[in-house]
C-alpha cells in the first residue's frame, strides 16, 4: 500500500506530489464527480440537473481514459469513453425533450414542483 | 516540474474550478457557460492522456452539441423577459456534506490503492486509426447498437418534444 507521495518513479527515486501520475487524474475525476453529484442533489432546475449528470459522465470518462493510458489497457478505455459520449448525446437529447414537455404542461421545470403523474 | 505537469495542473484547475461554478452558481447562464470551460478542460486532459481523437470528439459533441442543447433548454424553459435566470437550491447543506464525504472517500481510496501501473511513459501515437480498427472489429456489435440507439433517440426526442394536439384533447384521460 503506497502512500500518495511515495510512488516510485521509473528511475527508482521517490517523486513527491508534483510529478503527474495516475492518481492525479483520478483525483480530478473524483472532484468532478462530487461537484456533479452536488448539482444533481441540490438543484431544483431540471436543466441544471442535466448539467450535473454531464459532469458525472465526464468524470467517468476521465477515469476510463486515465486507466487506458496507465493501466495497460491499450485503447479499450478510450473506445468505451467514445461510447459514453455517444450515450451522453442521446441522453441529453431525450432529457431535453422531456424537460420541454414538462415545461409545456406544468409551466415550470423545477423538479420538486413536478410531482404529479397527471395534470 | 515539467511542461507536461504544468499543462496538467492548468487543465485540472480549469476543469475543477469551472465544475465548481456549474454546481454552485445561482445563475443558470453562468452555470451553462462554466460547463463550456469544464468541457474544454476535460478535452485538454484527454490530450495529455494521449487520447487525441477523444479530445476532438469531446469538443465536437459536448461543446458543439450537448452544450448548445442545454442552452436551448435554458432559453426555452425560462421567460425571456426575466433578466435574472436564477435557480433555487434545496437542502444545500446536507447535500454539500454528503457530496463532500463521497468526494473525500473517493480521493482517499484513489490515493491509498496500489494501482498496477503498466505503462508509465508510453510512446505518444495517433489513436484514430487504431480506434477505427477496433470499432470495426472487436467493438463492432456495440458500435452498431450505438448507431441504433442514436437513431431511436433522435426519433424519440422529436416525437416527445413536439406539441401534439391529440394529447391536449385527452387531458381528462
Amino acid at each position: 500500500m503506497s502512500a500518495f507521495g511515495a510512488i516510485p518513479s521509473e528511475g527508482g527515486k521517490f517523486s513527491i506530489d508534483m510529478h503527474v501520475t495516475l492518481t492525479h487524474y483520478l483525483v480530478v475525476s473524483a472532484l468532478l464527480f462530487s461537484f456533479g453529484l452536488f448539482a444533481v442533489v441540490t438543484r431544483r432546475n431540471a436543466i441544471l440537473l442535466l448539467m450535473g449528470i454531464e459532469l458525472i459522465l465526464n468524470s467517468a470518462n476521465i477515469n476510463f481514459v486515465a486507466f487506458s493510458r496507465y493501466g495497460g489497457m491499450k485503447l479499450d478505455g478510450q473506445a468505451i469513453a467514445v461510447f459514453v459520449i455517444v450515450l451522453a448525446a442521446a441522453e441529453a437529447a431525450i432529457a431535453l425533450a422531456i424537460v420541454l414537455n414538462i415545461y409545456q404542461r406544468f409551466n415550470t421545470v423545477n423538479v420538486d414542483e413536478v410531482s404529479d403523474l397527471r395534470e | 516540474m515539467t511542461l507536461y505537469d504544468a499543462a496538467f495542473y492548468f487543465f485540472a484547475l480549469i476543469t475543477v474550478v469551472s465544475a465548481g461554478t456549474v454546481a454552485m452558481s445561482r445563475n443558470i447562464i453562468y452555470s451553462a457557460f462554466s460547463l463550456l470551460f469544464t468541457f474544454f478542460g476535460v478535452a485538454g486532459i484527454y490530450v495529455l492522456l494521449n487520447a487525441d481523437f477523444l479530445a476532438i470528439t469531446q469538443l465536437l459533441i459536448y461543446v458543439g452539441g450537448i452544450l448548445v442543447l442545454l442552452l436551448f433548454g435554458v432559453m426555452l424553459t425560462n421567460k425571456v423577459i426575466d433578466v435574472e435566470l436564477k435557480t433555487g437550491v434545496m437542502q444545500s447543506w446536507p447535500g454539500a456534506i454528503v457530496c463532500g464525504m463521497v468526494g473525500g472517500l473517493l480521493i482517499v481510496l484513489f490515493r491509498i490503492t496500489d494501482w498496477n501501473i503498466v505503462q508509465a511513459d508510453p510512446v505518444l501515437t495517433a489513436t484514430t486509426f487504431s480506434l477505427g480498427e477496433m470499432f470495426m472489429t472487436s467493438y463492432l456489435l456495440p458500435f452498431e447498437v450505438a448507431s441504433v440507439i442514436l437513431l431511436v433517440a433522435l426519433v424519440g426526442a422529436a416525437l416527445i418534444a413536439r406539441k401534439d394536439k391529440s394529447v391536449q384533447n385527452q387531458k381528462g384521460f
